[in-house]
Parts: structure tokens; C-alpha cells; sequence
């Protein structure tokens, strides 16, 4: 591919990021797609609308989030200065919201009453039934009844917000099937219903307009480094599953060529062993749930069961733009096993008092590995992407810990 | 002239409307797949739908859902599903076989090589549901090699797209008689009667009803105006956990004949 001038250009007007993205959906969805993006399109540059969700941002969200300056975490590495993005501190404990406050505020200007959203971890679950309950809005959400199991508080938090939460016990129980099942919702209640996808994968428009919510996060990092640092970052770090909170980071930087970026995936048990969910570092292009991407697929072409200690990124596919990163070799996408997001939680927590979402705990382990190499001057800049709160029972089950 | 083509010419001179069934290849039973697609002939079936099992069917309802998952767990793939096309080809020369599924397989398989595959097995067309006319650039092997790709139209369709899928379909155009999933129940005739009298004026090819056909009533009702009638997720239900063949081709009978007369009786 000839080198990419701006990175601001994708996607083009078909949702296609090179050769992936896209609108690989059944018919039925074409028409509310495409009613979709001419709304989101049309909301994107409207001044009342941008002021309201930047307000929402301010005072609900709790935005801007700090970048911090983990000190001890950094000494006790003993390389490069390791900044966290401290998206850990959103009201609802991570990135998510930043997303869900967006399109929630496009599906009352569409007029829809109902909200559906599929979730992994929880937390875009959450952060649906937050926003769904603030603006008065009906919320169902979908989940695998295997990260019902494994993320039992947060499905209580979200009935506490008044959303129904149904399980999902199709394929592999886990998020790709709890996003099927949204989507099959979505085919057959499209009138009323506006579907939150929580992360930049999916049809068009959904992967641009997940990124442009999110991408708050860059912006303000990349502003807060010039401000407090008088300069970039050397290199950008966070953790992939379908990306959202990586690309929410990367995007501002993605013109600054002197800034890397690496996006972490989870490797599970190592990549070697096949129980992972590294779709960039091990997958192939296909075309799964709307776009086409990286997957993980056997010579059938079926979709195969993922392994990750974090339910969050525990996931087949992923955005589309990452794809489109790799090819172009803007960013690397470089494996992180559970044991080392676990170790890595563990020193964070140890070190800076910060528990750390198991899925931002992969992209802790890898800026820990980055930061190692670098000289002392160097900068790495890593997106704590949510809070731990949430998977205290996970990590105390794997350490044979009664709670 | 395809043979898709030659069927419908030769439904429209007799008068009769088409009776397409779905099943999904490798389900109820792998071993008998061929009996299956002979017995649907046999039942009446003037062209068959085969399902391809993937595992994640984003637009099926959970009856076919469970039957890919099943094909699936027996090691079913798209290998197999031309083994028994072909194999059914031996016997029969004039049914024609649309392989109805997602894109991922056939993208995995190479469509080059599927597009060669598929003709030599004697597959006629090819029903991709997540492959919208705007992503169909890709299928342009298959197209080469004389697959027929048929298109979806439904009630969502705008009306400038639909003109746009009217002027494209080839075989025949596959009318999804409400938004949903397949296999789900409500069905309104009057709205479909209208839809599909507007569509079969404009469109290039044979108009066919599916989603929500699950007996002879309901397929009576749409044959005065469609050109054929699709019965997928009903059919897939009754003929889920026989084990032998004498079954399945006993439950296809039953289940297809009250329907086929139902069609004839119109």
C-alpha cells in the first residue's frame, strides 16, 4: 500500500478503511444503516449537537481525565517514563461511556425510544443502561450467559439502572454471540429501537462514529503532553479486543509520524496454544459481524471460540481501522498473555494504588515492556482504559481466593 | 439460459407457483443428505435451498441458528456441501441448487476456487446474506462462472434501491416478507400482496416469497401473488433429530406434500 498521507481521510464514503469496513449486513439493514449514518452525519456537524455532548462530556462524564505520571510504577521498570491516560476515572469506570453518551444522544435526535447494546466485560453494558436511564430510554441489553457468569456485578449494576439484561447461550456464549442476538433484535425491532454498538466494529457507520466518540481521548492526551510535557509521547500503548478505547487513543496521533503506536491483544494462554483472541497478531482478513477485518477462523471460514482472561477482549474480530493500520504498518499489534496482564495488574496496584480493568491491565504489561527498552528521557503513553473494580472476583477465583 | 432460468419459464407456461425449500446442509444427518435433497424433489420441490452452515448467522432465528451449529459440531463444511451437490447431480440434472449463507466461508475457500468448485459440482446460484449489491464487487469470480447471485429486497428497502435490485436480480429476487429474522412468526399478506405486485412489474427476474412460510395456509396465501414460495425454518424444525433416512424422507413428505398441494390447488 503507498504511504498513507492523512489518516483523518477514512473512512471513505462506503465505511472502507483500504480493503476493510464496510456494510456486510442482511438487506433488511441496509435502510436503517444508511438512515443512520445520514443522521450521525448530519448531528456530527451541528454546533447545538456538539454542545450538548461536550457539555455531557464535561459534566456527567467527568471529562477531561488526567494523564498521570506513574512515578513508581516507571522507577521500578527502570526505562522510559510511563504516563497513563486515566479513562479509569469516567463516571461508569472506563472509555465506554464516552461512546454511549454520544449515540444515545443521536438516538433522541432520531426519535428512537428504545435502546439495545451486546457487551463483554459489562462496561459497555453499563455504560448503556446509564445513558439509557438518563435520557428515559427503554435499554436491553446482551450478553453471553459465559460473561453473565464471570461478570456478575456489573449485570447487577446494570438492572440497578433499569435495563434488562439477556443472556445469550448460542455459540461460544460470549460477546460475538451476544452481539448476534442484538443484531437479530435490531433486524426485527428497527423502527423504534437505536442499537449501541460499544466498540469500532460492525457496519458503517458504526466503526467511524465509535471512533469519532471516543477519540475524545487522543485529543485531550495529545493536547495535555504538549501542555505539561512540552512534547509527544515516543510511543502510544492500549489494549485491542475490538478496539475502541486503542483507536479513541491512537486516532489523533495517527498524522504525527515520530509517535509509534502499539495496540496490546490478548494472547490468553500464548498464542502458540490457539486459546487466545489475537486477531491482528494471528488471524486473517475475513468478513464478520458487518465489515470486513481480521479474524479468527478455521479453513471453513468458521468463526472459532476465543480465549482471554478479560471478558472485554475476548473477541473474534476486530475495528476494521486497526486492520486498515496493521497493513499500512502505522501500528504494530503485539500479543499480551493473561498471566502477564496479571502481573502487570498487580504492580500497578502495588506500586501506584491503581486497580487497573483486567483488559487495561494487557495494555499496563505491554507498556511495562516497551518502557524497559527505552532510555530514561523516553515517554510511553498508555490508555488505563477502565477500573478493576469489576474483576476482583475473576482475579481472586484465579488465585484460589475465597472473597 | 440457466437453470434457474429454465425453471422458472417452464413454472410461469404451466401456471404453477414454485416451492423452494430450505435445509441446512449436513442437518439433520451428514449421511443422508443426499436422500434429503431427492426426497425434497420427490415431495415437490422445484428448486432447493442449502444452507451452508456458519457459525455465526447473524439474520437466522434460532431454528437454523441450532441446525448450523449442529452441521457445525459434525465437522460439516463447504467441502462437503459440493460433495453432496454433486453427488445429488448424478441422479439429477434438472433441480436447480442455490447454496444460501455468509460470506466468511466462501471468502476463507477462495472465491476463485469456490466459483470453479461450485460449477463443477453443479451448484446453480448463490444466496449471500450478508453481501449487499454494494459489497458484491468481490463475487465477481462466481459471476464469471456462471453462478447466478440472488439478491434480498425487503420491506426496509428504499424505493430507489429497490429499483436498483429489481434492475440487477438475476435467477430470481428473494422478497423477505417482513424485517426480522427468519423463522419468526407474523405475517401480514395484504402488505406483502402489494410489495411484491409492484416488484415483480419491475424486476428483471421471478419474484420469491420467504421468511415467515411455515405451512400450507400460509404458502396458499402468498402463491396467488409471488412466483415461488421459500419454507425454510419450519421445514429445518420438523426434520430436526431424525437419525435415519426412511425418517427424513418420511417427515420431508409429509411435512412438503399438504404445501405442494396447497400451491397446485391455487
Amino acid at each position: 500500500m503507498s504511504k498513507i498521507v492523512d489518516y483523518n481521510a477514512y473512512p471513505d464514503a462506503h465505511g472502507r478503511f483500504g480493503n476493510y469496513g464496510g456494510s456486510y449486513v442482511a438487506e433488511t439493514l441496509m435502510a436503517p444503516l444508511a438512515e443512520l449514518t445520514e443522521a450521525y452525519l448530519r448531528l456530527r456537524d451541528d454546533p447545538a449537537f456538539i454542545a450538548e455532548l461536550d457539555r455531557d462530556l464535561k459534566h456527567y462524564v467527568g471529562r477531561p481525565s488526567p494523564i498521570y505520571h506513574a512515578e513508581r510504577l516507571s522507577q521500578h521498570v527502570g526505562g522510559a517514563r510511563i504516563l497513563l491516560k486515566r479513562e479509569d476515572l469516567n463516571h461508569t469506570g472506563a472509555h465506554k461511556i464516552n461512546n454511549t453518551v454520544g449515540q444515545a444522544l443521536v438516538a433522541r435526535n432520531m426519535g428512537k425510544t428504545r435502546i439495545i447494546a451486546e457487551t463483554g466485560a459489562g462496561q459497555h453494558g453499563v455504560a448503556s443502561a446509564t445513558v439509557a436511564a438518563r435520557l428515559g430510554l427503554k435499554c436491553v441489553v446482551y450478553m453471553g450467559a459465559v460473561d453473565i457468569e464471570r461478570q456478575k456485578i456489573n449485570v447487577y449494576r446494570m438492572k440497578l439502572l433499569g435495563a434488562e439484561v439477556v443472556p445469550v447461550t448460542s455459540g461460544s456464549k460470549t460477546l460475538k454471540d451476544a452481539l448476534n442476538e442484538a443484531m437479530r433484535d435490531w433486524v426485527t425491532n428497527v423502527a423504534d429501537t437505536f442499537y449501541i454498538i460499544g466498540t469500532v466494529a460492525g457496519p458503517h457507520p458504526y466503526p467511524m462514529m465509535v471512533r469519532d466518540f471516543n477519540a475524545i481521548v487522543g485529543r485531550e492526551a495529545r493536547a495535555q503532553m504538549l501542555e505539561q510535557y512540552g512534547r509527544l509521547p515516543d510511543v502510544l500503548t492500549a489494549c485491542v479486543g475490538g478496539g475502541s478505547n486503542a483507536i479513541g487513543l491512537f486516532h489523533a496521533f495517527l498524522n504525527d509520524e515520530g509517535v509509534r503506536i502499539v495496540g496490546a491483544e490478548a494472547a490468553g494462554e500464548g498464542i502458540a496454544t490457539g486459546h487466545h483472541a489475537a486477531s491482528l497478531a494471528a488471524g486473517r482478513p475475513g468478513v464478520l459481524h458487518g465489515n470486513r477485518t481480521y479474524v479468527l477462523c478455521d479453513d471453513n471460514g468458521q468463526i472459532t471460540e476465543t480465549h482471554s482472561v478479560s471478558a472485554g477482549l475476548d473477541y473474534p474480530g476486530v475495528g476494521p481501522e486497526h486492520a486498515f493500520l496493521k497493513d499500512t504498518g502505522r501500528a504494530d499489534y503485539v500479543g499480551v498473555t493473561d498471566d502477564e496482564a496479571l502481573e502487570a495488574f498487580h504492580l500497578l496496584a502495588r506500586t501506584e494504588g491503581i486497580l487497573a480493568a483486567l483488559e487495561s491491565s494487557h495494555a499496563v504489561a505491554q507498556a511495562i515492556k516497551l518502557a524497559r527498552g527505552m532510555p530514561k528521557d523516553g515517554i510511553v503513553l498508555c490508555n488505563l482504559s477502565g477500573r478493576g473494580d469489576k474483576d476482583v472476583h475473576t482475579i481472586a477465583a484465579r488465585e484460589g481466593v475465597e472473597v | 439460459m440457466s437453470r434457474i432460468d429454465r425453471r422458472f419459464a417452464a413454472l410461469k407456461a404451466a401456471g404453477r407457483t414454485g416451492l423452494i425449500p430450505f435445509v441446512t446442509a449436513g442437518d439433520p444427518s451428514p449421511q443422508h443428505m443426499v436422500a434429503l435433497m431427492h426426497a425434497l424433489v420427490d415431495a415437490g420441490a422445484d428448486l432447493i435451498e442449502l444452507g451452508v452452515p456458519f457459525s455465526d448467522p447473524m439474520a437466522d432465528g434460532p431454528v437454523i441458528q441450532h441446525a448450523s451449529e449442529r452441521a457445525i459440531a459434525k465437522g460439516v463444511g463447504l467441502a462437503d456441501v459440493l460433495g453432496w451437490v454433486a453427488a445429488f447431480r448424478r441422479r439429477d440434472a434438472d433441480t436447480p441448487i442455490v447454496l444460501m449463507g455468509y460470506l466468511n466461508p466462501v471468502e476463507i475457500h477462495g472465491y476463485a476456487r469456490f466459483a470453479q468448485e461450485a460449477v463443477q459440482a453443479g451448484v446453480d446460484g448463490l444466496l449471500l446474506v450478508d453481501c449487499p449489491l454494494e459489497e458484491s464487487a468481490v463475487l465477481q469470480p462466481l459471476r464469471d462462472a456462471g453462478l447466478q447471485q440472488i439478491l434480498l429486497a425487503a420491506p426496509t428497502t428504499e424505493p430507489s434501491r429497490m429499483a436498483q435490485l429489481c434492475g440487477s436480480a438475476e435467477g430470481f429476487l428473494y422478497y423477505v416478507s417482513f424485517a426480522g429474522i427468519t423463522g419468526a412468526a407474523h405475517l401480514s399478506t395484504g402488505d406483502i400482496a402489494a410489495r411484491v405486485a409492484d416488484i415483480r412489474t419491475r424486476a428483471k427476474a421471478p419474484v420469491a416469497v420467504g421468511f415467515g412460510i411455515r405451512d400450507a395456509a400460509s404458502a396458499q396465501a402468498i402463491a396467488g401473488f409471488a412466483d415461488a414460495v421459500v419454507i425454510g425454518s419450519a421445514l429445518v424444525d420438523r426434520l430436526a433429530g431424525a437419525t435415519d433416512a426412511e425418517e427424513i424422507v418420511r417427515r420431508t413428505q409429509a411435512f412438503l406434500a399438504p404445501i405442494r398441494a396447497a400451491l397446485d390447488a391455487h
